[in-house]
This record gives C-alpha cells, sequence and structure tokens, in this order.
C-alpha cells in the first residue's frame, strides 16, 4: 500500500498549520516569510500530484492508488482513498490553481488600514494563507475519497475555512457597508451549504442503514456501488429516490444547480477574486463531481428518474444565468452568474447519461476551472487597480493597459466558448452528448452559447473599449507577477482546445464504468458509418 | 399495612414540595422543598419495590440519593456564592439570565 | 509531399502568434513579418496547385491526417485536413488576394501606432479562413468558422477607443453567433444521424438518411451561411463591419468570411441535392438578399456602405446559385473568385480615396477626383466594370453563367428567379454608376475637415498601395474570360461538385443579351441621374423606400424592436427577480424565523419559579397524555 494519495492531501494540510503557526507580526519581511511557505507548500502540493497523474494508468483498474486505514472500525468507516481518471483530472486542476490563486493575492491579505496590534494586523497574511492550504487539502481529500462517510466529513468541513475566506478578506472595492455585506454573503454561503450538508447527512445515514439491513455495514464506496450493480445490494426504489434526493440536494447546492445558485453571486462578488475562484473552480467542483460518483454510482435507477427534471432545472440555470449576467452592473457578479450557467452546462453533461455529455461535463469542469480563473483573477487585478466593482466605472482600459485588457479578452472568448479553446471542446461534448438523447434540451441549450457571447462581449466594451474614462488614466499594465499568474492559465486555455487528448485518455474509462454503474448506453446513431478514427479512411 | 398508603403519602410529599419550590422565594426553602420531592419518589421507589417484589426500585433510591447528596453540595455553593455577591437568597433577585 | 498541407495554416498562425506575442521589437518591421507569412502561404498554395495539376483528375483530391482531436467513444473528432479543387481555388483566392491586401495595408497602416498588431490580427483572419477550407470534419471547420469570426470582431474593432467601432464588432459576432447555433445544430444532427460528421462518411451516408433529417441539416446549414456570408435575415452586421480600416472590409468582402457561407453550402452539396426544401430556402435566400443588398445600394452616401450593399448582393447570387444544385455549384464559386478580384479592387480603391480625402467616406463630399488620383481611378473604373458585368470582364461571364442557371431552373420558379437575378443586375450597374459618378466625375464638393477645418488635398497614394489594385485590376479584367475559355474552370471543379448543363427555357444567347440590355438601362438611369445632373451637398428627403434604404430597409430598427428591446427587458426582470424572488424569498424565510424565535425568546423571564412550573406542566401533560393512552 503506496501513502502517495495521503501524502498528497497531508502535505497541504501540514502546510496549513505550519503557516498558521508562523510568527505573528505585520512586518514585510514576516508576511514574505508567511507567502513564501505558503506558495513552496502549494508548489509542493503540485508536484505530488503530478506524480499521481504520472503514475495514474488509464487502461488500469477503476480506483488505483488505492490506500485504506481502519478508522471506525464498528461503522465500517475506514480512511480510504483512490483515484480514477475524474478524480485524478480535477486533482490537477486543484493543484494548478491554488498557487496561481496564491500570488494572484499576494497582497489581498496585506493588513487594510486595522487598529495596530489588533488581531486583523497581527495574524491576517497567516490567516490567508493557511485557510487557502486548509480548503486545497480538503477539496484534495474529497476528490480523492473513497468512503461515503470520509467524503461527508470533507465535504461538510471545507465550509469552515471558506467561510472566514469570505467573511474575513473582501476586495476593498465595495462601498461603505462593505464589511455588512461581506458577512451576509459569509453567512448566506454558511447557511446555504450546511442546510444541504445536514440532508446530505442524514441520506448518508439512511444508506448506512439500508445496507447494514442487509448484512452490508461499510461505507466503502466501490463495495457498495459494486454491490449495488450486481443486486446484492437493493434499495427499495422509493427509498432509494429518497436518498439520492439527499445527496443531490447537498451537490446541487454546492455546484449550485437554479434555484439554489443565490449564494454564489454574493460570495464571489464580496470575496477577494482570489477567493472567487477558490469557490468557483475548486470547490464548487466537489459538488458536480460528486454527482457524478456517489449519485450516479449509489441510486443508478433514481438518477435515471429524476434525470429529465435535473436537465431542465440544468437547462434554466444555462439560459437565466446568462440572462441575468448580461444585466448586471458588478462586474465580479457578472462572473458569478456566468458561472451559474456554466454549472448548468456541467450538471446537463452529467445527466444526460452519455458518454459524450459525461466526459464533457468532466472536461468542462476543468475548463471552466481553468478559464474563469484566468477571467476573474484579471478582473481581479482590474478591480484592484481603481478600487471598484462597477461595470460603469471602467472605460478605454485596452488604450492604457493593453496587455490587460488583451488577457481579459481572452478570458472572455474561454468563457463564451470560442472553438480552439479548451471550454469549447467540453461545451460541444456536453451539447452532442445532451441531444443525443434529448434532442429539444440539446437545442434550447445551444441558445446559452449566443448569450454567452453577450456578457462576454459587453463586458469587454463597456470596461475596456471607447474613451478612457477620467481616474482611468496612467492605470499600470500587468506586472510580471499578475503575466505569471495569467500566462500559464491561458497557455493551458489554448492547450487543451487543441489538444485535449491526455485529458480524455484518463477520463473516458471512469465515464465509461460511470455509465455501465448506471445501465447506459450511448444512443445509436440512425444510419452509423464505420468509425473514423484517427485517419482510418487515409 | 396497605402499601397504597405509602403511596398516598409519598405522593402528598411531593405535592408539598411542588408547590413549596412554586411559591417561595428563598433559596434555601426552594432547596428544601427539593429535597422533600427526592425523598417523595425515594418513598415511592421503594414502595414499588416492595409492591412487585423486586429490588430495582431500591437500587435506584439509592442512586437517587447519592445524586441528592451531589445536588446538595453543588447547589449550596452556588447559593452561597449567590448570597456573597448579591446580599440576598431570594430566588426572585437573580434573574440574570432574561435577556 | 502532403505534409505541406498544415504550413499553409501554420506560416499565417505562426505569424500571428509571433506578432500579437512579439511586443515593440516587432514595430518596425513587424508588418512586413506579417506580409511575408501571407505571401509564403500562397507560395505554398501555389506549389500545392502545381502538383495537383500535375495528378489525374481521380487523385486530385488528399487527405492529410494530423492528431486525433477529441476521441469519446462515438465521437471521434480529428484534426485532419482535405485539399481538393474546392479547396485549393479557396486557397489561393484567400492567399494571394489576402497577400495583396497585407501589402496595400503596410502603406494604408504606415502611420498607425498600432500597426504590428494589425498584421498579427490579419494573419490570424487568414489562417483561420485557411484552416475553414481545408478542414476535413465539420467540426474542424467550425474552429476556422469561428475563427473568423474572431477575427473579423478584433479587425472590425481594431479602433476600439471608438464607441461605434466597439459596437459594431460586438453587433458582428454576436449575429455571427446566431449563425454558428445552426452550424452546431446541424453537426449535433449529423452525429445522431450517421455518428460521425467528417465529410467523407457523411456525404457518402447521405443516401441512407431521411429526406426530413437532411433537409434540417441543410437548413441548419443554411443559417450558418447566412450568418458568415451576411445574407437576410442576418445580414445587419454587414453594414457596420464598414468600421474596421478598409483593408479589412476589402478582405472581409473578398477573400475570406463572407466566403465562407458559399462554400458551406457548395461542399455540403451532397445534403442538399437530397434534400430539395432545403435548396428551395437556400434560392429563396438568395434572391432575397441580392435585391436587398442591391436597394441598400442605391441609398448609401457612404462609399464603403455602398459598396457593402453591393457585396451583400452579389454574394446573394453566389448563394442563388449554389441553391440551384449541380447546375449551379461551379459558377457560384466562379463568381465568387471573380467578385474576389473586383470586389477587393473596389474596396482597396475606395480606401486610397479616403486616404487622399482625409478619411471622408461621403460620397456626396467627393467629386471630379479622377484628375487627381489617375491609378486609382483606373483600377477602380476596371473593378467597377467587372462588376457591373461589361462584356468581356470577368463579371460578365461568371454572371451571366448564374442569370443563365436560375432560368434553368424551370418553370415558374425559373422565371421568376431568372427575372429577379436581371433586375438585380440592373440595379447593380444603377448603384456602381452612382458611385463612380458621384466619386470621380462631376464638380468637386469637397468640404473642409470639420474639426480641423483643414481643406483636402486629394492625391494619389504611395506605390505600396496602387500596385496591389493594378494586380486586381488585371484579375478582374482577364479572370472570367480565363476561366471560360474551354470551359477550364468547369472542367476543373467538376469533379467535387458535380455538374448538370441547365435548359433555360430561352436561348442561352438571349439571356446574355439580355442582362446587357438590363445592365445598360441601369448605367443610363444613372448617368442622368448623377453624371448629368448636379448632385446635391446635403442628401435630399428622398422617397419612403429611399429613406428606409438608407436606413439598410429598417433591419436594425426590427431587429431592436423584436430581439434587443425585449432581451434587456428580460435579463432586467430576471436580475430583479433573482434578488427580489428568489433570494427575496430565502431572506423572507430568515426574516420570518428570525421573527418567531423573537417572539419565543420572551418566554424566557429569567425567573427560576417560571421555568420550575413549565416543568411541572410539562411532566402532567406528558403524564396525563401517557395515561390517557393507556386508557384507550
Amino acid at each position: 500500500m503506496s501513502y502517495l494519495l495521503t501524502a498528497t492531501c497531508a502535505v497541504p494540510a501540514a502546510g496549513a498549520v505550519v503557516t498558521a503557526a508562523l510568527p505573528a507580526g505585520n512586518s514585510e519581511a514576516r508576511r514574505r516569510t508567511t507567502k513564501a511557505v505558503a506558495l513552496a507548500v502549494s508548489a509542493a502540493t503540485l508536484a505530488l500530484t503530478a506524480v499521481v497523474a504520472a503514475r495514474f494508468e488509464p487502461g488500469g483498474p477503476r480506483y488505483q492508488l488505492t490506500e485504506s486505514h481502519s478508522w471506525i472500525r464498528s461503522f465500517g468507516i475506514s480512511f480510504s482513498l483512490g483515484v480514477d481518471g475524474i478524480g485524478a483530472v480535477l486533482v490537477l486542476l486543484t493543484a494548478v490553481l491554488v498557487p496561481l490563486v496564491m500570488l494572484a493575492s499576494w497582497h489581498d491579505s496585506d493588513p487594510a488600514p486595522a487598529p495596530e496590534g489588533s488581531f486583523e494586523a497581527k495574524r491576517r497574511t497567516q490567516g490567508f494563507f493557511a485557510l487557502i492550504l486548509a480548503v486545497e487539502a480538503m477539496v484534495l481529500v474529497s476528490f480523492l475519497a473513497t468512503d461515503v462517510f470520509v467524503f461527508y466529513v470533507f465535504f461538510e468541513a471545507m465550509l469552515i475555512p471558506m467561510y472566514f475566506l469570505i467573511g474575513g478578506f473582501g476586495d476593498r472595492a465595495g462601498g461603505p457597508d462593505a464589511g455588512k455585506q461581506r458577512s451576509y454573503a459569509a453567512v448566506k454561503f454558511l447557511l446555504y451549504n450546511l442546510l444541504g450538508g445536514l440532508v446530505m447527512l442524514a441520506a448518508v445515514i439512511g444508506l448506512y442503514v439500508v445496507a447494514a439491513d442487509q448484512d452490508l455495514a461499510t461505507f466503502d464506496l466501490p463495495t457498495l456501488t459494486n454491490a449495488i450493480a450486481d443486486g446484492k445490494l437493493a434499495i427499495d426504489p422509493t427509498a432509494e429516490k429518497a436518498l439520492f434526493l439527499g445527496f443531490f440536494f447537498a451537490f446541487a447546492v454546492k455546484a449550485p444547480l437554479w434555484p439554489l445558485h443565490t449564494w454564489l453571486p454574493n460570495a464571489m462578488g464580496e470575496s477577494t477574486a482570489g477567493t472567487a475562484v477558490l469557490i468557483t473552480a475548486v470547490v464548487d467542483k466537489v459538488g458536480t463531481f460528486a454527482m457524478l460518483r456517489y449519485c450516479l454510482g449509489l441510486f443508478p435507477d433514481a438518477s435515471k428518474t429524476f434525470a429529465p427534471a435535473i436537465l431542465v432545472l440544468s437547462l434554466i440555470g444555462i439560459v437565466y444565468g446568462a440572462l441575468v449576467a448580461i444585466g448586471q452592473k458588478d462586474i465580479k457578479r457578472l462572473v458569478a452568474y456566468a458561472s451559474i450557467s456554466h454549472f448548468g452546462f456541467i450538471i446537463m453533461g452529467i445527466f444526460a447519461l452519455t458518454s459524450q455529455g459525461q466526459t464533457g461535463a468532466t472536461l468542462y469542469m476543468v475548463n471552466h476551472g481553468i478559464s474563469t480563473a484566468a477571467w476573474m483573477l484579471v478582473a481581479g487585478f482590474l478591480i484592484s487597480r481603481r478600487g471598484s466593482r462597477l461595470i460603469a466605472d471602467y472605460g478605454g482600459v485596452q488604450k492604457v493597459a493593453p496587455v490587460l485588457a488583451g488577457t481579459f479578452l481572452i478570458g472572455g472568448l474561454a468563457t463564451l466558448s470560442l472553438p480552439g479553446m479548451a471550454p469549447f471542446v467540453s461545451e460541444f461534448l456536453v451539447l452532442v452528448g445532451t441531444f443525443s438523447r434529448y434532442p429539444a434540451i440539446g437545442i434550447a441549450a445551444t441558445f446559452g452559447i449566443v448569450l454567452a457571447a453577450l456578457y462576454a462581449l459587453l463586458l469587454y466594451q463597456r470596461t475596456m473599449t471607447g474613451p478612457v474614462k477620467p481616474r482611468m488614466e496612467g492605470m499600470p499594465d500587468l506586472k510580471v507577477r499578475e503575466l505569471a499568474v495569467v500566462a500559464p492559465l491561458v497557455a493551458l486555455t489554448l492547450l487543451l482546445g487543441v489538444y485535449p487528448k491526455p485529458l480524455t485518455d484518463m477520463v473516458n474509462p471512469a465515464v465509461d464504468a460511470t455509465l455501465s454503474q448506471v445501465h447506459q448506453t450511448d444512443p445509436a446513431p440512425a444510419h452509423p458509418v464505420a468509425a473514423t478514427t484517427g485517419g482510418e479512411h487515409e | 399495612m396497605n402499601p397504597v398508603n405509602y403511596l398516598y403519602l409519598s405522593a402528598l410529599l411531593f405535592t408539598i414540595g411542588a408547590s413549596g419550590v412554586l411559591i417561595r422565594r428563598n433559596a434555601i426553602v426552594l432547596f428544601m422543598c427539593v429535597e422533600l420531592m427526592l425523598n417523595a419518589s425515594n418513598l415511592a421507589l421503594v414502595t414499588f419495590s416492595r409492591m412487585h417484589g423486586n429490588l430495582d426500585g431500591q437500587i435506584i433510591a439509592f442512586f437517587t440519593m447519592v445524586v441528592a447528596a451531589a445536588e446538595v453540595v453543588v447547589g449550596l455553593a452556588i447559593i452561597v456564592s449567590i448570597f456573597r455577591t448579591r446580599h440576598t437568597a431570594s430566588v426572585d433577585d437573580s434573574n440574570l439570565m432574561k435577556l | 509531399m502532403n505534409s505541406l498541407i498544415p504550413l499553409l495554416v501554420a506560416v499565417p498562425l505562426a505569424g500571428a502568434a509571433l506578432l500579437l506575442l512579439g511586443g515593440r521589437a516587432l514595430d518596425r518591421f513587424g508588418h512586413w513579418l506579417g506580409t511575408l507569412a501571407a505571401a509564403g502561404s500562397f507560395g505554398i498554395g501555389l506549389v500545392l496547385f502545381a502538383e495537383m495539376l500535375g495528378r489525374p483528375t481521380d487523385q486530385r483530391p488528399v487527405r492529410e491526417f494530423l492528431y486525433s482531436w477529441i476521441p469519446v467513444n462515438g465521437f471521434q473528432a480529428d484534426v485532419a485536413f482535405q485539399l481538393d479543387q474546392l479547396s485549393m481555388t479557396f486557397v489561393l483566392l484567400i492567399t494571394g488576394v489576402g497577400t495583396l491586401i497585407h501589402v496595400y495595408s503596410t502603406g494604408y497602416m504606415a502611420h498607425d501606432e498600432r500597426r504590428r498588431r494589425f498584421f498579427g490580427y490579419l494573419n490570424l483572419f487568414l489562417a483561420a479562413m485557411l484552416l475553414l477550407v481545408l478542414a476535413d470534419n465539420y467540426l474542424l471547420l467550425y474552429v476556422g468558422w469561428e475563427g473568423v469570426g474572431l477575427a473579423s470582431y478584433l479587425l472590425i474593432g481594431f479602433w476600439q477607443h471608438k464607441p461605434s467601432a466597439a459596437t459594431a464588432a460586438k453587433k458582428a459576432f454576436i449575429v455571427n453567433r446566431v449563425g454558428d447555433l445552426g452550424l452546431s445544430i446541424a453537426i449535433m444532427l449529423m452525429f445522431v444521424e450517421f455518428g460521425s460528421f467528417a465529410f467523407g462518411p457523411v456525404f457518402g451516408a447521405a443516401d441512407d438518411a431521411s429526406e426530413g433529417k437532411l433537409t434540417a441539416i441543410g437548413l441548419m446549414l443554411l443559417l450558418a451561411a447566412c450568418g458568415k456570408s451576411a445574407q437576410v435575415p442576418l445580414q445587419s452586421w454587414l453594414g457596420d463591419a464598414m468600421e474596421g480600416p478598409t483593408p479589412v472590409s476589402a478582405l472581409i468582402h473578398a477573400a475570406t468570411m463572407v466566403t465562407a457561407g458559399v462554400y458551406l453550402i457548395t461542399r455540403s452539396s451532397a445534403i442538399f441535392d437530397l434534400a430539395p426544401d432545403a435548396q428551395t430556402a437556400v434560392v429563396a435566400v438568395g434572391t432575397v438578399t441580392l435585391l436587398f443588398g442591391a436597394i441598400v445600394g442605391c441609398a448609401k452616401d457612404d462609399i464603403k456602405k455602398a459598396l457593402a450593399g453591393s457585396t451583400m448582393s452579389q454574394i446573394g447570387y453566389m448563394v442563388l446559385a449554389a441553391g440551384l444544385g449541380p447546375i449551379g455549384y461551379v459558377f457560384a464559386i466562379m463568381h465568387l473568385v471573380t467578385h474576389g478580384f473586383f470586389k477587393a479592387g473596389l474596396f482597396l480603391g475606395a480606401g486610397s480615396v479616403m486616404h487622399g480625402m482625409n478619411d471622408e467616406v461621403n460620397m456626396r463630399h467627393y467629386g471630379g477626383l479622377r484628375k487627381y488620383m489617375p491609378v486609382t481611378f483606373a483600377t477602380f473604373g476596371l473593378g467597377y466594370l467587372a462588376i457591373i458585368g461589361f462584356p468581356g470582364l470577368s463579371g460578365f461571364f461568371s454572371k451571366d453563367k448564374i442569370i443563365e442557371a436560375a432560368f434553368s431552373k424551370g418553370g415558374t420558379e425559373g422565371w421568376i428567379l431568372g427575372l429577379c437575378a436581371l433586375v438585380g443586375a440592373a440595379v447593380t450597374a444603377f448603384y456602381m454608376t452612382r458611385v463612380m459618378m458621384m466619386t470621380f466625375f462631376g464638380e468637386k464638393r469637397w468640404q473642409p475637415d470639420p474639426e480641423t477645418g483643414e481643406e483636402p488635398h486629394p492625391h494619389e497614394s504611395p506605390k505600396v498601395m496602387t500596385l496591389p489594385m493594378v494586380v486586381l485590376a488585371v484579375g478582374s479584367v482577364f479572370a472570367g474570360a480565363l476561366f471560360t475559355y474551354g470551359d477550364a474552370f468547369l472542367k476543373w471543379l467538376e469533379p467535387v461538385t458535380g455538374f448538370e448543363e441547365g435548359h433555360p427555357p430561352i436561348p442561352a444567347a438571349a439571356v446574355t443579351v439580355l442582362t446587357t440590355v438590363c445592365m445598360l438601362a441601369g448605367v443610363g438611369l444613372a448617368y442622368t441621374m448623377y453624371g448629368r445632373t448636379r448632385v446635391p451637398v446635403t442628401p435630399p428627403v428622398g422617397s419612403a423606400l429611399t429613406r428606409a434604404a438608407r436606413r439598410d430597409l429598417l433591419q436594425d430598427d426590427f431587429n431592436h424592436a423584436v430581439l434587443v428591446r425585449p432581451g434587456s427587458a428580460l435579463a432586467a426582470t430576471l436580475v430583479w427577480f433573482d434578488s427580489r424572488g428568489l433570494d427575496g424569498f430565502v431572506n423572507g424565510l430568515a426574516a420570518t424565523i428570525g421573527g418567531v424565535s423573537g417572539r419565543l425568546r420572551r418566554v424566557q423571564t429569567g425567573f427560576v419559579r417560571t421555568y420550575a412550573l413549565s416543568m411541572f406542566g410539562g411532566t402532567l401533560v406528558l403524564v396525563a397524555t401517557t395515561l390517557l393512552m393507556r386508557s384507550v
């Protein structure tokens, strides 16, 4: 048994503790030490996940590098980890984004004018970076856990550091009541997700009771899903539906799915750009990931029953999110609503129950993470320069800061899924996958791509083009640190758009396994032609 | 003698104790009333034990006595400390819990 | 030597990447680098062309597989290129005309501080368009398709500091996106129907599919073509696209972008041939647009917008021809190529005029320029003769064939189409003569610059600008004759698109005579109105039709009333609903819970006896309930 996965999760966790314990103080030197330590820890985590990805064999068994440590034996709970193709790409996404988020938020935690000697002034930086590392550790465990209970614990525990990140660190661009708005956002985030978590807890216990009744007193995911697939564990249909809804509700809040989304714009709008990226690009992905792994694997029949209803909700989310984004006055809230629209696509791909849809949804999670991070972080750089989140305060930025404007445009183009960029691949797969089973919903969802072009380009037009607005002259262009954040994201967006095969090779087997758990096969074409793989008819 | 009579006596004592708790203000008296209630229930327990011919009731009565003794220790300590700070033994004066 | 094909795309793409990422170090010679990339691509195209000519007809198409792009079970998208005669024609047109426009731009954009970026975008434009015509499957074509949209967005909005340019760029992209919707739905339909979206397999299996499915695919492809080729109802972006620098207009209108729709329809001939209803729709769109564009072209005073209307109309001819099936495909493409020459020449000429006239675009402020700009006048004049179909010039041959094919459609339909095409020819002659008269003839109506008060001093443009115009003028004169000599173009393209001899109800010679008569009538009318009479500096009020045509036949007003206003109202309503409705519900719930808790809090009086009483009461209730339940 290798300890690689445990190590991958333990490094950021230990890093969080170390960072939090670093000597306090408001001097520039102390802050810089803190930041360097945290960044080094996240880089080490990235290196470990790279090893995980390299050791992962796409053709091998579903869960690899598995390890299991006994935890609460009487309830059949063990700390088991394992990685499948879907988990692997999301782990990579997390590990790539966290160092970039740290680099982007380099100065966001520098003390605001706070009373000298207060906790605020003394331990802010340590707190901020420790919280980010804590979130990373918990997200990694959630992606790697193969035990339902372990997953639940970390899925919920993530809320604690996130709550403090949202409530404690703002972007300093809000109005006079920014503090009030921020704590409102933090509490709203917490309450929504806690409610979802509680419902899920009930369902987790319910699942255990049902399984224990049939002499399967365990939380081990592979055991449970195999037993369900073999028919050894037969859950009464009504109970299955209830349990499915319990799990799904928690994930739908986290994802977020319309109409459970309203916490997201507040949370993303009030927190720092880095935190906003953590929320939408990393933490929320646990929700959609869990739908794919837990909802479908544990409750295949209920998933099929509810799939049409969920597809309709996600379709509403796509169109609704895009339309509301068009009407936003606040840059960060606009990005948040755009994300809601994108999460609609992800959930749609998952519940279309086709291999194109689910591979597309998985790629979508990765690509949305990368492209939204680029878009949001550049928006954050812009906001930090002018000290306002209002679109109306900007204009003509491309004249004074062309590189900033250019990267912002690239982020926007990625968000609207321009072909050649990564999001296009995933969005088209989701659309094709949905269309092949539910043509009407597939066609309706394509309208989302027109709306996406509208909000992305309107935002660019209003902020970047036209005459230079007052208080914009002399606005500095992107600094080296900021370029170092954006450049890898842009490069990844292009690379994964042109050559996504490494990812699809990883994801495909896991998706096939998921679909076979649900007993679904892709609809066959009406008049199939010979497969056209790799230049066969050359 | 009919054991049911003991139950009547126990009920009477319990009622007296309960009314005392509800009516009196002095903390010490209140305390004694609580003791009265506890002992009333002890009497009932012992009686039941006798009526049903097993020892469960008596055992529980012992537990009650131990708990009552512990309660006296903690309770009197609280009362004394309240008396020291507020110079009164009336329970109506200690209503800081109200918001 | 198939490995040259990817280079066609790679060279301009590398040029674009270099120019956009290179930084200021490349400012001094960046424009020549971009031109070199375009010319390099053209050179590769010529080599491939020579090779292709050297092979027997049935071995001319080649396919080049690069790598597997998106493999997901049944869904197999490859990056693979296909170079056949149709693609070859486009490659040469795109790179050839594109290179000339690059050369021209080195002069036109000489004083723009962001010139390097401009050439980067131009290279990107070429790369995207080449990818579009070289792709061997619809999904890769889609990449080029939207790449063209992106490049046009960047170029139309090149002068972003002007709000009108930024708006026009966004509008072009969005309207194109609506068309893209059609392309993506068509690809999805193909995937569901055939399990593939590569040209070869889909066209091979098209026979098996039901006509309904094919019609649906065809209509969706038509929607896509409408967006890119500015056909009714998605034509509104083309006029506004004139906000971009003039070489961009030349590029969009002649070599790239708007020709993409015609390419798509011709490429998908196997589908359209089996879906007559979709073909009818294509023909209808083409016919309506050719008249629409022509009418708009008559009313515009802005020289570039008049030419834009003309493009719309000429592309309408091509779409019409493409919709006619095998009798028209070849002529659609032939007209596309000849149009590429003369329209590029006309736009570059217009740019040259603007260059000499302080960027003035209003033709009412021109007049008598032929003496001051002789080369521009001569090249523009030859382009003019070509577009109106003056006998012997290139437009004559290609347009005449299309009108003939329209008559050959047969029945009432054929007559209607033929007559519409004839009317279109007359109107084309009218508005182009109008442009010619107002610009180069008549008295000077020059106006001082409204800001600086500077009088215009028209002068001929530098050699680097006039040279491409001359080359294009030569092409406009001879291309048509060259193509029809021995049916060379027909024989070249027939293996790809197929060909059927059309049988017009009236003799072909009569069609030619009719076309020429219509053309002369149009010229004559315009000469009377704008050559013989004075042109007022301020436009007359005009008839209702003129006023509508000046506003692009109210297309923007329509879009605004039907789409934009309800759309933004909907967005505003949803924003309100989100914060007041959904969030209001949640906040209301929270407030209710808070209120109830506030009430309940009062029960806690702080008196020990109250608590004791509630305890006793509770016990009493419990005991009573238990007893009651027992007794029942």
